[in-house]
Order: structure tokens, then C-alpha cells, then sequence
């Protein structure tokens, strides 16, 4: 199947400069590479939640599950454990994985699984129309939060540092070539891929010259590490709340076995409902 | 018999080995089991029931009384029928009318630690009903294993303490194995081509989990426990989409997590089944008791509207059965399927006829390729149903979508698209309930002469039936709930002149079910303390509204 349709028909509704763009077509190059070098494409899947993100499943010409808020991860997961050969990508928002879904982030982490989590985070609820989210600044004047967020931001790096995502990235909506090959390096990681990308929202928190003149590359030489206590260090260099450098970049990388590995080891036993049944009566009688 | 202790002295093992032992004489069996949310203390008793005819119930009055503890002679001495035996442990109950079992001396003769104490009381037991010991030692080996050895010495030990006092007559029969609800719903959910179960741990659903996970060695199935029934039913939908057969289980609060994934499965048409284990409520209610009060939250849950399978079993055969064919009618219809049971049907032991080889439908030949055409996954058909298929598929792009979709499963807000395919899912609902028409929807039993209809539905049952039988009375239960089987009710409820509904709440939701689709009551039996009614009960109460 040619890598020309992509990119659907469907009408795209994104604002003009919108962060989704870059993420959009980064992720369209790095699977037209991959599927022009033999990767068939319907072994990739897209799953999706609810935000501005949630559109790449309508904008994409792959298999999608455009799921519901928060909830990108267990599908995502189920789809992984369901086929092993899948290549499961999880694109969602912050609001949607750092707020709503929280808790699966964490446990995709702790699992290891073997999915491409790509955060769309922009830092702002865009969909509602401009609230603060879980990585909004302190201060940050939203519109359910008039006199400033009364709340820290989370640093998402560290947490999946600390929490067993086996690598661990920060990409930037303005850095395509970075970005294409965050993406392609996610997909070819054997475990949990994280990659958190700071995107601009043209309508309700546009960061670009922040960005701009703030991020820093990290080190290939350096960087990614498999140092826990030197990976976190550089995670928590800014804070998404006060004024830092921002390192771009992978930063952490390991290979442990997956949740996939550790589940396909052990299942063994028969397809055959009615032995297994039979023998199970057996026993109670 | 009733036999009863403190939680901690294995009250559920020594039923266990009651059940087989009824089994064994060639009996049926039904057992209950009522415990306290606890691990260690309380008070714990099973009452384990045999006759020469099918039963899903027992009965107020118990032939024999196995007291391990004292609470167990307070609270259930004044149960026994007349010439009953009431057995107790003489080493910790001083004073008691029955037969004294110093179960002490039994221990101290063999060394044995205070877990057998049990199986000194079932030695005991044994001898007074007259069951001859080497049927005992055929039991304990079959139960215990490898750790029979010092049951049995125990075991023999008591047996020779007591004299023979009842006989339990033996019928030739082959055994029948005794399954719980659970096991029953789990080899049903075997049978129906299982690839996945996902739980997160809820009484009384929690030993489907247990049961499956020790499948999973023998043979080719997934099982998951994730950190929420959030994540438990979107992880069972996620592995629907990629071609595995899932199914969940939990109770009333689980299942509220999960309505936001009910709501998606009805709107993306990715196919789950839900095992819905009810329990008194509100809120965390009595964890280890039982109840009917899930039937219309399972029918409204969600969001929106979209088609729905609801079935009700009565017992393990029955529960085995429609586990099997929910999973079926589910993928066949690509809609959520609830199996809807309670903490009586699923701890509860029944002599449980299993068919391994049980016929499950094939998958339906529309989802064969339509070669030449773009695989749409929401395509508008006659009967609603669109070809199934999951990822991956050569060739094609398969999209399922939470929002209002097109055919090709991208997103619109267009109106003329919106309205097609909520008349598309209508159209599914209709097409599911006639299939429905194909089996037994409602359970009909009872005179043709009779005048008056009593109406129940899921374990109730057990206790309606014998208390029906007694009497021209007509049984009257449906089976599947949704899609209501109202052509079926009618058939059943014709020439009666009243309709008496027994459940086990207290807004009468099925009475209200029945209301919408035209059927009124004219009385109506409630229960809602947990506890399962029984026989005497049902034939009391329904002398009082009949």
C-alpha cells in the first residue's frame, strides 16, 4: 500500500500555528521511512484520547482507536497484550494523561510495556478553551483558575524516570528533525517509550519564544544515560514552573524485558476449550 | 447440614468435601456459603443441602449441625429438624445437647496441627450419617492431595468417636461435579473462546480471577490484573480491537468505574463481556452478601444510547451456558454483554451438568473480505451488524471511534451522518433480540391449570422453584433481560390472572422492567438484609400476597 494517503482527507481543524502540525507530520515521516523499508503498515496502531491531540486518529491513514479523555493507555495496553507484533503508538495530551489518566501513565511505566507514548503537551487545556493543566507554571491565569493556578506543576520526566519507563524523552514542536528521530528511536525501543513534546498553543498559551530561547540540545555523548540519579538530575533542570535552561533530547534509556515478555512467559498449555474443561470437571468429581 | 466456625478453621474446605461427598452418594447438591468481610474471627458457616432432584436453594431447616465453635450451636441448634444430629466439638463447646466430638484428644492422638480440625468434624459427621469410610477416603484424597494423609488420620480418629444416628440414602448415579458459579462462569467463558480475562480483585467475582489465572498455565489464555476497573475494561476493549476475545468481572462499585468504558464499547462497537457479581449496596454495602439490586443500573449505565445483551442465570449449568453465548453475542453483534449474577449464584455450590463440547456459534461469514472494496468499519448495513475486523488486516485501515463517526470510523458532526448511525445502532438492537428468539429467553415451570404467576429472576430462582412446586403456581423468569424478550414473557404470562414478583431488593426492578413493556404485578415478595430467602420464606410470603 503506497505511503502517499497518509495523510486523510478528513478536514483538519487545528488553529493556524498550532504545535500539532509538527508533531502531525513528524510522526507521517517517520512511519513513511519505516513502512517504505518494509514495516507493513497495518502493524501500526494509533491510539488516541480526547484534546486537540486526539485529532491525529482522524488525520492519519493508519489503524486508530480514537479513544475517550485520560484513557489512551489501558487501550493502548490491551492492544500490545492482545498482539505483541503490534507497533502501539499512544498519542495524548497532558490534560488527558497527566490529569484524567494519571494513573495509567504510571503503571505503563511500572509495567514496561512496549508502547510509543507521545504527550502532546502544550500545557493548557486547548479543547475547553484554555484551563490550567497539570503542567501549567504556578500562577498560570486559566479560566478556572482567574487568580492564578494555585498548584506546582508535575515534572512528567522525572516521574517516569522514577516510576521504570525504560526510555525516557523531551522533544519540541519546532525541532522536526529532533523530533522525527525521538520518534523513530521511540518506536524501535523494546519497553515503555516516553516522549513528552512541548507544543505550542496559538490560541491560549503560546510559548514559543520561551521555548525558543530557553531549550538546549543534551549531549548525544552524554545523553541517553542509564544513570537513574544523573537522568533525573537532568530531568528536574526545569521545573515547568521557574525560569531554567530546558534540555531537549533523550536523556534515559534501558533495555529491560516487557510486560509482554514477562506475560508471554508463562502461558503455554493447549487451545482446546474442551479438554481444558474436561479436565477441570474431572478433578471436582 | 450446617457446618459452622470462626473464619480461619476452613469452613469453606470442609464444605468443599461435604459437596463431594453428596456427589459421591450420587445426590444433587447445592451449598451456601456465609461469611463475614474478614480474614481471621467472625463467624463463618456453610450449608451444604443434597437430594434425589435438582436443587438451587436451601432450606430453613438442616438435618445435621457440625459445630466447631460455640457460636455456630447459639445461632443454629434451634435449626435442626426433628431426629437431626447436632455434632460439636467437645473441646472448646463445654455444654451442649447432641454428640460430643473432643476433637483435642484427636489431634493430640496424631500429632495434628489445628487446621484439621475440620476434617476431624467431617469424621465425625461421617460416621453419624452412616457414610461408609472408604468413600471418606476416596474424598480426602481428591480434596486434600497430597496433604491428605493427616486430614484422614484425624478424620478416623473422630469417625470412631461417634455412633451411626441418621442414613443419607445413596442413589446409582455417576457424580456430577459440584462447581461454584464462578467456576461455572469461568469454563463457560472458556467454552466460549475466552482469549483474555481482566479483573481487578471484588467480591464475589474475585475467584473467576483466581480460577482463569491458574487456567492460563494449561491453556492459551491471558490473564490481567491491572490498577483499576477503569483500566480493566479499556485494556478488554483495546485487545477486542486487536482480535482477542475479553472478558471482565467485578461488583457493583467496579462496574461503576467502568461505565465510561461501557459507554465507549456501545458507541465504538468494540464487543466486551462483563461479569456483574451483585452485593448489597450502596457504596461498599455488605461485601460477602447478596443482593438483586444491579439489574436497571447494568441496563441504563452509560452515557447515551446503544444497544446492550443482559442475562441473568440461575445456577452454574445456567451460568455456564450463557458465559459461553455472551461471549458469542457479543463479538456476533460487536455490543457489551452483562452477565449479570450475585454473590449466591457466584459462591454458591450446584451438582452443575457441563457440556465441554457445548456448540458455540461460528463466527458470522459477513466479516468475510468483500474484496475490491475499502474496509469500512461502521459500514451502514440492513440488520445494523458491519463486518467485523480487528488489527491487524492487510490492506486496510480499520478505525473505531468514541466520537459520532462516518463509515470509514472518522469523526462528523454532520446531522444527516449522526442520525444513520444512531439508526444504525438501533437497528443492532432490534437485530439482537430477534436473534435472541433462538433460545430460551424465560424459564417457564408449573401447571398449565394454574392462576398465578411468580415471577423472579437470577439465583432466586432456587428457593421459587421448590416453593412453587409445592403449589399450582406458575414459574415465570426471564433470562435475558435486555434486549427484554417481550414476545417470550407474554407467551409465558398468558391465561394467569395475577403475577406475583419475588426479588431480592426493594424498588422491585424487575417489576418495574416489566411495567415498561406492559406487564403489571399484582404483588410482590422483597428481600434486602443480603441473605438469600429460602424455601420456607417464599412459601410463607406468598401465602400472605396469593
Amino acid at each position: 500500500m503506497a505511503t502517499s494517503d497518509l495523510i486523510t482527507p478528513a478536514p483538519n481543524t487545528w488553529c493556524p500555528g498550532c504545535g500539532n502540525f509538527a508533531i502531525e507530520h513528524a510522526l507521517k515521516d517517520v512511519l513513511t521511512g519505516m513502512i517504505d523499508g518494509g514495516t507493513p503498515r497495518e502493524e501500526f496502531v494509533l491510539v488516541t484520547g480526547i484534546g486537540c491531540h486526539g485529532k491525529m486518529a482522524d488525520y492519519l491513514g493508519i489503524n486508530s482507536f480514537y479513544a475517550i479523555h485520560g484513557r489512551t493507555i489501558p487501550v493502548a495496553t490491551g492492544i500490545a497484550l492482545a498482539n505483541p507484533d503490534l507497533r502501539v503508538i499512544c498519542c495524548a495530551g497532558d490534560g488527558d494523561c497527566y490529569g484524567e489518566g494519571l494513573e495509567h501513565l504510571v503503571f505503563a511505566a511500572k509495567r514496561n510495556v512496549d508502547i510509543t507514548l507521545i504527550i502532546h503537551d502544550n500545557r493548557v487545556y486547548g479543547l475547553t478553551t484554555g484551563q490550567y493543566t497539570p503542567t501549567s507554571p504556578l500562577g498560570f491565569p486559566g479560566r478556572s483558575t482567574p487568580a492564578g493556578s494555585p498548584e506546582y506543576p508535575l515534572n512528567p520526566l522525572a516521574l517516569m524516570v522514577a516510576t521504570g519507563a525504560s526510555f525516557v524523552a523531551r522533544g519540541y514542536s519546532r525541532r522536526l528533525p529532533q523530533l522525527r528521530q525521538l520518534i523513530r528511536d521511540g518506536l524501535s525501543h523494546r519497553g515503555l517509550s516516553f516522549l513528552e513534546i512541548l507544543q505550542v498553543c496559538a490560541s491560549f498559551f503560546n510559548q514559543t519564544a520561551y521555548y525558543d530561547e530557553h531549550a538546549y540540545d543534551l549531549d548525544p555523548s552524554e545523553f541517553p544515560t542509564r544513570d537513574v540519579d544523573r537522568a533525573l538530575r537532568v530531568a528536574r533542570e526545569w521545573d515547568y514552573s521557574t525560569d531554567s535552561r530546558i534540555p531537549l533530547g533523550a536523556l534515559y534509556r534501558t533495555r529491560l524485558p516487557t510486560y509482554q515478555e514477562h506475560l508471554a512467559a508463562h502461558r503455554a498449555g493447549t487451545r482446546d476449550p474442551a479438554s481444558a474443561i474436561r479436565g477441570f470437571l474431572d478433578e471436582r468429581r | 447440614m450446617l457446618i459452622g466456625g470462626r473464619a480461619g478453621e476452613g469452613i469453606n474446605r470442609a464444605s468443599a468435601v461435604l459437596n463431594r461427598l453428596m456427589a459421591r452418594l450420587g445426590r444433587y447438591v447445592y451449598m451456601y456459603y456465609d461469611y463475614p468481610s474478614l480474614i481471621r474471627g467472625g463467624h463463618n458457616f456453610a450449608i451444604v443441602r443434597s437430594a434425589d432432584r435438582p436443587i438451587g436453594t436451601h432450606r430453613e431447616r438442616v438435618d445435621a449441625v457440625i459445630a466447631l465453635d460455640r457460636e455456630t450451636v447459639r445461632q443454629h441448634a434451634s435449626r435442626l429438624s426433628p431426629g437431626g444430629v447436632l455434632l460439636f466439638d467437645s473441646s472448646v463447646v463445654r455444654e451442649s445437647v447432641g454428640v460430643p466430638v473432643p476433637l483435642d484428644e484427636a489431634l493430640d492422638a496424631e500429632g495434628a496441627p489445628p487446621i484439621t480440625r475440620n476434617s476431624g468434624m467431617i469424621g465425625a459427621f461421617c460416621r453419624a450419617a452412616g457414610i461408609p469410610w472408604s468413600l471418606v477416603e476416596t474424598v480426602f484424597e481428591r480434596e486434600f492431595g497430597r496433604h491428605a494423609g493427616i486430614n484422614l488420620r484425624v478424620a478416623r480418629r473422630s469417625f470412631e468417636m461417634v455412633e451411626e444416628r441418621i442414613r443419607i440414602p445413596r442413589i446409582d448415579r455417576r457424580p456430577l461435579p459440584v462447581l461454584t458459579g464462578n467456576e461455572a462462569i469461568a469454563l463457560g467463558l472458556v467454552r466460549g473462546g475466552l482469549d483474555t480475562y481482566i479483573a481487578y480483585p471484588m467480591t464475589p467475582t474475585s475467584s473467576i480471577l483466581h480460577l482463569l489465572a491458574g487456567f492460563a498455565s494449561r491453556t492459551a489464555l491471558s490473564v490481567v490484573h491491572p490498577e483499576s476497573e477503569i483500566a480493566v475494561i479499556l485494556m478488554a476493549l483495546g485487545g477486542a480491537y486487536a482480535g482477542s476475545r475479553c472478558a471482565v468481572g467485578t461488583s457493583g462499585g467496579g462496574f461503576c468505574l467502568m461505565t465510561e468504558g461501557l459507554s465507549l464499547s456501545g458507541m465504538a462497537e468494540v464487543p466486551v463481556v462483563i461479569v456483574l457479581g451483585q452485593r448489597p449496596g450502596p457504596s461498599t454495602g455488605l461485601p460477602t452478601y447478596s443482593c438483586q439490586t444491579e439489574l436497571l443500573f447494568a441496563r441504563h449505565a452509560g452515557q447515551g444510547e446503544f444497544p446492550r445483551l443482559i442475562a441473568a442465570p440461575a445456577d452454574a449449568s445456567e451460568a455456564y451456558v450463557w458465559s459461553a453465548r455472551a461471549l458469542e453475542l457479543a463479538w456476533r453483534f460487536q455490543v457489551p454483554a452483562i452477565l449479570l449474577a450475585d454473590k449466591t449464584l457466584c459462591e454458591g455450590g450446584y451438582s452443575a451438568v457441563i457440556d465441554p463440547d457445548l456448540r458455540v456459534a461460528a463466527p458470522d461469514d459477513r466479516n468475510a473480505m468483500m474484496p475490491g472494496e475499502p474496509y469500512l468499519r461502521y459500514r451502514i448495513t440492513p440488520d445494523g451488524v458491519s463486518p467485523l475486523r480487528t488489527v491487524p488486516s492487510a490492506g486496510d485501515v480499520i478505525k473505531v471511534n468514541s466520537y459520532e463517526h462516518d463509515e470509514s470510523g472518522t469523526t462528523t458532526e454532520d446531522a444527516e451522518i449522526s442520525a444513520a448511525m444512531q439508526r444504525k445502532r438501533r437497528e443492532k438492537a432490534r437485530t439482537l433480540g430477534e436473534a435472541l428468539r433462538a433460545y430460551e429467553t424465560v424459564d417457564v415451570s408449573g401447571p398449565d391449570t394454574a392462576r398465578v404467576g411468580v415471577v423472579t429472576w437470577g439465583s432466586t430462582a432456587g428457593a421459587v422453584r421448590e416453593a412453587v412446586d409445592e403449589q399450582p403456581l406458575r414459574l415465570v423468569r426471564p433470562i435475558v433481560l435486555e434486549p427484554f424478550p417481550t414476545e417470550a414473557f407474554r407467551a409465558a404470562v398468558d391465561g394467569l390472572e395475577r403475577l406475583i414478583v419475588v426479588e431480592q431488593n426493594w424498588t422491585g426492578q424487575l417489576e418495574q422492567l416489566m411495567r415498561l413493556h406492559g406487564f403489571g404485578a399484582d404483588g410482590r415478595v422483597h428481600r434486602f438484609d443480603g441473605r438469600p430467602f429460602t424455601v420456607e420464606e417464599i412459601v410463607s410470603r406468598l401465602a400472605e400476597v396469593v
